[in-house]
């Protein structure tokens, strides 16, 4: 079993208003040193035998992410052990 | 003439839709996500709703499914579609418009009636309005911001293709208050309020989504009347 991981995050130039809500919130925690929060999405694709990067760049770029509004980056974690349900 | 609805699991508003096409004097056939025939309908509406839960993004697993992969072919070819709301979403996610809905800035749901003024008038859903009027048509979402990078909003300012924008007051921050736009060929509308709740005096503010239905029965029956395609003639 070889994992993927997708890492998508709204572009720099995005509104991201879920980050700014959180941001917001962190002064009732008592921090007051975050000047900014941004949220994205991680996702974990586990492939059936070797790690396929180009099949999983194809998934981020048709489905996983918009690009209009969304990057991604896209990496191998190594020694990931099957979870089997 | 025969309005297409498409019912994705999650669609909330395709029996309203199909009542609106009724009302304006069309047959409504209900189309199923899973079945990518089309059943020779003239036109299509996308409801709106949460079709798949809004599960990755609004509209982002609707497009693939089967019978839109019909519906994207067909409005390539001028078929009229109008993507309501969720049926927005998924045009945009579809790639037959550009830009993206997210997010409202204020992060509230909103829920109102709403002013529009209509600009473009020569596509196959607005035809029946003027430009400069100003509608009221219920506005219901969370996800309604529409972005899309300056160039492209700058091209769809210059090509004339907003079709409606927010007046007295933008309910969810999309820029340069874009309700709606429309494709280059003026076949293919997308609308985040929803007209089909503004058909009738017992339910909706005014009348005004009523329009929307009636300006693809008028392009359908120019494009019936002088051989082309729908929406195409209009432009």
């Amino acid at each position: 079993m070889a994992r993927v991981v997708v890492d998508v995050m709204l572009k720099p130039e995005i509104l991201d208003p879920q980050g700014q809500a959180v941001a917001n919130a962190l002064p009732r925690l008592g921090v007051t040193d975050v000047s900014s929060v941004r949220i994205g999405r991680r996702i974990e694709i586990d492939f059936a035998g070797e790690p396929d990067l180009d099949r999983a760049r194809e998934i981020a770029d048709k489905l996983l992410a918009n690009p209009v509004i969304e990057d991604f980056e896209i990496r191998v974690v190594e020694g990931t052990t099957a979870e089997v349900a | 003439m025969r309005i297409g609805v498409v019912t994705f699991p999650g669609s909330l508003d395709d029996g309203d839709a199909a009542r609106a096409a009724r009302i304006a004097g069309a047959e409504a056939v209900r189309l199923w996500h899973g079945d990518p025939d089309l059943h020779g309908v003239d036109a299509v509406v996308l409801p709106g709703g949460f079709s798949y839960g809004d599960y990755l993004r609004c509209g982002a697993i609707a497009r693939f499914a089967p019978v839109m992969e019909s519906i994207i072919d067909a409005a390539r070819g001028g078929l009229p579609v109008l993507g309501i709301c969720n049926g927005f979403q998924v045009l945009c996610e579809a790639h037959l418009l550009p830009g993206a809905l997210t997010r409202n800035q204020h992060l509230h749901f909103r829920n109102r009636d709403q002013w529009l003024k209509v600009e473009a008038t020569n596509t196959a859903w607005t035809n029946q309005f003027t430009p400069g009027q100003e509608i009221l048509i219920p506005v219901k979402n969370g996800e309604g911001c529409f972005v899309a990078d300056q160039k492209t909003l700058d091209s769809l300012e210059a090509e004339g293709r907003v079709i409606a924008r927010y007046v007295r007051g933008n309910p969810n921050g999309s820029q340069r208050d874009i309700a709606g736009i429309t494709n280059e060929a003026g076949n293919v509308v997308g609308i985040m309020p929803h007209p089909e709740h503004a058909v009738e005096a017992l339910t909706g503010p005014s009348l005004d989504g009523l329009g929307f239905f009636t300006s693809v029965l008028r392009a359908l029956a120019g494009s019936s009347a002088d051989g082309q395609l729908a929406g195409g003639q209009q432009r």
